[in-house]
């Protein structure tokens, strides 16, 4: 589904360059569920970002789904990421002025989709988070974890390929953490590819393989044979 | 895009979070607007107040009288005074070819006592040649002007201006009555409204002149010598001017350089020059409403400069999940083009009502009645207004344009950035 070969990126800070991602090779099945961990400054939130398509790599290859990414137009790279891809952060960034099923029908409108039926699409999706009822409340409304839920409904709805998740239980307790977690892996059972951002152990090792990022490189892989 | 609700539920959603901010901004695009329509509002009215009071003339005419020269010349010292006549009269309809009509106005000498039946009244009585009518812009009420017919015959007639019909007539029709000047009977053939000589005295009466040179005996000698000149530019007009003088001074033997011996009043340079006032006066207007406005635009400016800021995080969300540059220069550009349209819609809305009132209830003549004269019908014009919604939605543009692409630069990861 992923595959890097060479990865470079650097990142101008005032006049000097800031190597970050010095040559990463990396392969991600379809129907994986991975982790990146490493320590703040290991570069894995670059790698995010250009996997993410948020951010182009200097050098190297890149495929998603077998098609080579270059350096392509904004507003093209804004389709692929509407199409291929779905995000879920760790401040869930929701719209504070939009309902929790407008917040979910938002990718469907810069598809074009009609009003009436991306909202019924995103009602389908929000009841399949179980949060139904909660559809017409206001973000500040909600709980985090339902937060989080109603975030990881709205990468969803575009039916995408691969989920990226960046700290997605860095501000949830132990609970909601679990629940989230729990969400993602069953999303990831349903046959999406998930990859997830994280520096804590524990949220790694749900993955189906840890890959160990330390300044720049992978150090590691680390199966750790749920399947 | 334009008629996508979504799009305006966005823009709609934004303003209700921020209301005041809003507010605040389309009241200063508001108050630009208001500010600009009552400026132009009130140089039309002043326009047209000193339009219609300089109107009776008619601008396309040159008036000369007699002086007082200030230079000796040909053994002749100066302070010598000089008086136009009927030969200057003949002499300038001959010599000056642009002339149309030509008419001379003279006097009464004594005390005019002026009545009809038992009434009497202190008017203005002015022998006039009949092509005097062509100088005075007047306003035929009833009856008729009087003619050449009038002149040669040495008919006694009377046109009286309505004021004077007023005081002598009582609502009497006075076609065909008789009124006595100093004791001669005068039939009034006509009554005239408004004219250049209407003052704050009690009326004018004109009676052919070749009548008051018998009765009066008058030597020939003219208050006035006026003419029309057709359609004329300034600098022909000025020609003419120094023509006069120079016939003028071969006929009374004058220094044909001083100014002072007779006295020219031209009207077209007035007019001109009155026109250049107001054309100058309009723009500078135009000038301080359009600074005002651009005051206004650049409030917008700046508040959709803090729009921006404000919502990066929103704009980079929008974004990671698909949205293109295009949607999101749309979206701010839209709601700078509604929040200047819509408050500037409010202050022309103001500004054309204030007008209205102030011209509906005549409230200029209540408050001040002096200014009121030269200050009539303020008001702007269709056209006006259009062309300050058009400006308004341009310069809304403008403003919500660098903004927006500010906005549509901003990098996801940079937004998504959780410090």
């Amino acid at each position: 589904m992923i595959k890097l070969e060479k990865i470079h990126k650097s990142y101008a800070v005032g006049k000097n360059k800031l190597h970050v991602l010095k040559g990463v090779d990396l392969h991600i099945k379809e129907g994986e569920m991975i982790s990146i961990m490493g320590s703040s400054g290991s570069g894995k939130s670059t790698m995010l970002n250009v996997l993410g398509l948020l951010d182009i790599h200097d050098e190297g290859n890149y495929y998603l789904d077998g098609m080579p990414i270059t350096k392509m137009s904004e507003a093209k790279a804004a389709e692929l990421r509407n199409h291929t891809l779905g995000f879920v952060f760790q401040s869930f960034n929701l719209i504070s002025f939009k309902n929790a099923m407008e917040n979910v029908a938002l990718p469907l409108y810069y598809r074009g989709i009609s009003r009436s039926k991306r909202n019924k699409l995103a009602l389908e999706y929000l009841d399949k988070m179980g949060l139904k009822e909660w559809a017409l409340h206001m973000p500040n409304e909600l709980s985090g974890g339902q937060k989080q839920r109603v975030a990881i409904a709205r990468a969803l709805i575009t039916d995408p390929k691969v989920i990226f998740a960046d700290e997605p239980t860095g501000a949830l307790d132990s609970k909601t953490t679990e629940e989230v977690m729990e969400v993602l892996k069953r999303i990831n059972a349903e046959g999406k590819t998930v990859v997830i951002v994280t520096h804590e152990h524990d949220i790694g090792e749900m993955g189906d393989r840890m890959i160990i990022l330390k300044d720049g490189v992978i150090e590691k892989i680390v199966d750790t044979n749920h399947k | 895009m334009l008629f996508d609700i979504d799009v305006w539920q966005e823009i709609f959603s934004t303003i209700r979070k921020n209301k005041l901010r809003t507010a605040l901004t389309g009241f200063s695009v508001a108050v630009g607007i208001f500010m600009l329509v009552i400026l132009l509002g009130a140089s039309r009215g002043l326009k047209n107040g000193v339009e219609s009071s300089f109107s009776n003339e008619s601008s396309n005419s040159m008036t000369v009288s007699g002086w007082r020269t200030t230079k000796p010349y040909k053994g002749q010292n100066s302070g010598r005074d000089i008086e136009v006549d009927n030969q200057d009269f003949r002499m300038l309809g001959k010599r000056i070819n642009q002339i149309a009509a030509i008419a001379g106005r003279t006097y009464i000498p004594g005390d005019e006592s002026i009545s009809y039946k038992t009434q009497f009244g202190s008017f203005r009585a002015q022998p006039v040649h009949a092509a005097y009518k062509e100088l005075i812009k007047y306003n035929l009420l009833k009856g008729r002007m009087m003619n050449s017919e009038d002149e040669k015959e040495r008919r006694k007639i009377a046109v009286i201006q309505d004021k004077v019909e007023k005081s002598l007539f009582k609502g009497e029709n006075p076609i065909g009555k008789f009124i006595e000047i100093n004791n001669t009977k005068f039939k009034v053939v006509g009554v005239f409204g408004k004219t250049s000589q209407n003052g704050n005295d009690n009326g004018t009466i004109y009676i052919p002149i070749t009548v008051g040179e018998i009765l009066y005996s008058t030597r020939g000698e003219l208050v006035e010598i006026g003419f029309t000149l057709g359609n004329i530019t300034l600098k022909d007009s000025k020609a003419i001017e120094d023509k006069v003088q120079s016939l003028l001074a071969k006929s009374h033997n004058f220094d044909p350089t001083d100014k002072s011996a007779i006295w020219i009043d031209n009207n077209i340079e007035e007019s001109k020059e009155f026109v250049q006032t107001f054309g100058a006066i309009e723009s500078g207007i135009w000038l301080i409403g359009i600074f005002t406005l651009i005051l206004g635009v650049i409030g917008v400016f700046n508040i959709m400069l803090i729009v921006v800021k404000e919502r990066t995080k929103e704009i980079g969300v929008r974004k990671a999940l698909g949205a293109t540059p295009r949607s999101i220069v749309g979206l701010i550009l839209l709601e700078s083009i509604f929040i200047t349209a819509v408050s500037g819609y409010v202050g022309l809305f103001a500004g054309v009502s204030l007008l209205e009132i102030v011209t509906r209830f005549d409230l200029i003549q209540k408050m001040s009645p002096d200014v009121a004269m030269f200050f009539m019908n303020p008001q702007v014009d269709m056209g006006v207004a259009i062309t300050a919604t058009i400006v308004l939605v341009i310069t809304g543009a403008i403003a919500g344009f660098i903004p927006a692409r500010r906005a549509s630069k901003i990098k996801p990861v940079d937004a998504l950035r959780d410090e």
